[in-house]
């Protein structure tokens, strides 16, 4: 991080348009170190876009989006090496083990795969006693947890989720929401995308609602009760294209 | 770069140099050049044929530089101007088809600008574009010359072998006019297609 | 050292997976089988014809087999996202490119070696003199086939009609390949010394030199694209 006091993601003027489809506008958003940001909105806002600009897997169209000092555009590599991204693709080999896949993209990110780094992500993620087992015979929630553990082995500073809870049993659901506290409260920062208004949120410190190709709304998530926030939601995504 | 606004009349002024040195050119290799000994009237299509080479070979290189240019700066002009040179590059091949010299290369343009035909988001075509195209021509040089050896041990090249040596001034001239003037015809064709190229993205929304 | 470990965990990541699931490596044993059937229907009894038909038999049955292959290098990267996890992962993308060439000369180089002992069995021939010569040839071959392959693979990944246009896309470079292989194994099998074909041999090497440093150089484009 070059400076301490500058926000861990940094977004400003953001607009990504396909062709003639402009799927976001002018999104500003800054997020800083121990904080997290639940980033709602209707099917089609943008909030996968944003989240894969982020990743550096898209490019703005115009505007900028800063991890930690280093900009998703110019400077890729460095962005690649600060954030975890958890999306919707598991990034999981079927004819691979478990330990296999976390060894494969420990090594591919140029890190040290330790066998006891490995054992302990597993563990992490209740995967342990599955560790030799080729990951075809999982069921989907364990590939979801492998998927985690994957992004638990690499310590990013910057975590970027697309539907986190989706598919986890309560067991898991609940050592994620473990987890993420842990993750803020080590200074990392957060941007979660999320469709549910449930307990989930209570991982967030802040709410931002995406419609209309621009943050309709940030607001810090204890001033916004349950009622407020649906309403919220329904007239800022009616606005969404 | 400088196919600018201002320099619609230089785009003009070269389409009517080309006209007038084909128009030359033709009249030189069917009228004044004589005669060829030993091979007769059919010599007369080299006047054709190598300039059209040569014009391709140019095409080729202007691909290779503006793709290298494309990668580095990532600028969409770069594209542009690869993207046109493959397709007039194209047409001069087309013209050497009929004597099959250049076996392997006729294909080139055609088959670099059906990959482009293939990807409709403008920024990967570009990409993928720029590195078959810097593939497609450092490869030429492998090509000549594995053709060459290829047929000398069953053949020998008899059609094309590049501008015979002893060759009488008359026919060094003809064949010169019209070398400039299929350079400056491609020169010509270049700058309108780039033009329209750059017209078509940008008239867009 | 990095490049070097990150190249290799790509390669045997691709060959486990290969290893344990044997799709490609099945169809194409079948399809070596097929061939080799094909060719001793289409050429008959006939020992001369066969020898002089031998070397372009040879590099028909490694080309078309090797183009098989390598179009489905990335298809398993397609499943589950795992492309976009080849992007995310930081440091130099030639990693990925010299593993996946690494992973699919290995497997190509297998293949042709089943479709050699196939070609000694079926017609009766005796390969052993000739294998040390061959050995140089056909691997000189096989890296400029498959460091197109590879490149092109990935540059069609996403394209439609992929199948169609891969092969369509890697066939006309190979061209010098091509011919500078079958001339050299021509050379090989009538006995004659490697001397002799000196400079189809160094038109590979040269020929190896620029596919291998284009795809290096371009890789990061191509997987970024």
């Amino acid at each position: 991080m070059k400076d301490a006091t500058e926000p861990l993601v940094h977004v400003t003027g953001l607009r990504k348009a396909f062709g003639a489809a402009l799927v976001l506008d002018d999104v500003s958003l800054s997020v800083r170190a121990g904080e997290a940001v639940a980033l709602l909105g209707a099917n089609g806002a943008g909030k996968t876009t944003l989240l894969r600009i982020l990743a550096t897997l898209a490019r703005p169209t115009r505007g900028t989006a800063v991890i930690a000092g280093f900009d998703c555009a110019r400077e890729p590599e460095r962005v690649r090496e600060r954030v975890g991204l958890v999306a919707h693709g598991t990034l999981i080999y079927e004819d691979l083990t478990a330990e296999e896949n976390l060894r494969f993209w420990r090594v591919l990110s140029g890190g040290q795969a330790l066998a006891a780094d490995l054992r302990e992500a597993l563990a992490a993620v209740e995967l342990e006693p599955y560790a030799g087992e080729r990951v075809r015979s999982f069921s989907a929630g364990m590939k979801r947890r492998l998927s985690l553990a994957r992004v638990v082995l690499a310590r990013p500073q910057v975590l970027l989720l697309d539907e986190p809870f989706a598919g986890l049993d309560q067991r898991g659901k609940k050592w994620l929401e473990e987890y993420l506290q842990a993750f803020k409260a080590g200074g990392g920062a957060i941007v979660m995308v999320t469709h549910s208004f449930g307990r989930q949120l209570s991982v967030a410190d802040r709410i931002a609602i995406l419609g209309g190709g621009r943050i309709a709304l940030d607001r810090p998530r204890p001033s916004v009760t349950a009622d407020e926030l649906a309403r919220l939601y329904a007239l800022h995504t009616e606005e969404a294209p | 770069m400088w196919f600018s606004t201002g320099s619609r009349r230089l785009t003009r002024v070269l389409g009517w140099l080309a006209a007038l040195g084909l128009l030359a050119g033709l009249v030189l290799a069917l009228g004044v050049a004589p005669r060829e000994v030993s091979q007769g009237d059919v010599q007369r299509i080299m006047y054709l044929h190598v300039p059209s080479i040569l014009t391709a070979y140019l095409a080729f290189a202007i691909v290779l530089v503006a793709s290298l240019g494309y990668l580095v700066s990532r600028r969409q002009a770069w594209d542009r101007w690869a993207g046109s040179a493959a397709e007039i590059g194209t047409l001069f091949t087309g013209l050497t088809l009929a004597s099959g010299s250049l076996w392997g290369k006729p294909t080139w343009g055609t088959w670099y600008l059906m990959l482009r035909g293939m990807i409709d988001e403008a920024e990967r075509r570009a990409q993928f574009a720029a590195v078959l195209g810097i593939v497609a021509a450092l490869n030429i040089p492998l090509v000549h010359f594995s053709v060459l050896w290829w047929r000398t041990l069953h053949q020998p090249p008899t059609l094309l072998r590049p501008v015979p040596a002893a060759l009488a001034g008359i026919f060094r001239f003809t064949l010169g006019v019209n070398w400039v003037a299929f350079t400056l015809l491609f020169a010509y064709l270049l700058a309108k297609r780039i033009r329209v190229g750059r017209l078509s993205e940008e008239g867009l929304p | 050292m990095r490049f070097v470990r990150r190249a290799w965990i790509l390669a045997w990541k691709d060959l486990t997976i290969e290893w344990r699931a044997k799709e490609t490596l099945n169809s194409l044993f079948f399809f070596a089988l097929l061939l080799i059937f094909l060719f001793q229907f289409a050429l008959g009894p006939d020992r001369e014809r066969l020898s002089a038909a031998l070397p372009g038999l040879l590099w028909l049955g490694f080309i078309l087999s090797g183009l098989l292959g390598l179009g489905r290098t990335f298809a398993g990267e397609r499943d589950n996202d795992c492309w976009d996890g080849l992007r995310l992962a930081p440091g130099e993308k030639s990693a990925i490119y010299v593993g996946k060439l690494a992973g699919n000369l290995l497997l190509m180089l297998a293949v042709e070696a089943i479709f050699l002992l196939l070609f000694g069995v079926f017609f009766d021939l005796d390969l052993v003199a000739a294998l040390p010569g061959l050995a140089l040839v056909v691997g000189l071959g096989t890296l400029g086939l498959a460091a197109v392959g590879t490149l092109f693979a990935a540059m069609t990944a996403h394209v439609r009609a992929r199948e169609l246009l891969f092969p369509v896309l890697v066939l006309p470079v190979e061209v010098p390949v091509l011919l500078g292989t079958v001339k050299a194994t021509e050379a090989v099998l009538l006995g004659e010394p490697l001397g002799s074909v000196a400079h189809w041999l160094k038109l590979l090497a040269v020929a190896n030199v620029i596919y291998l440093t284009i795809g290096v150089l371009t890789f990061d484009v191509v997987l970024d694209g």
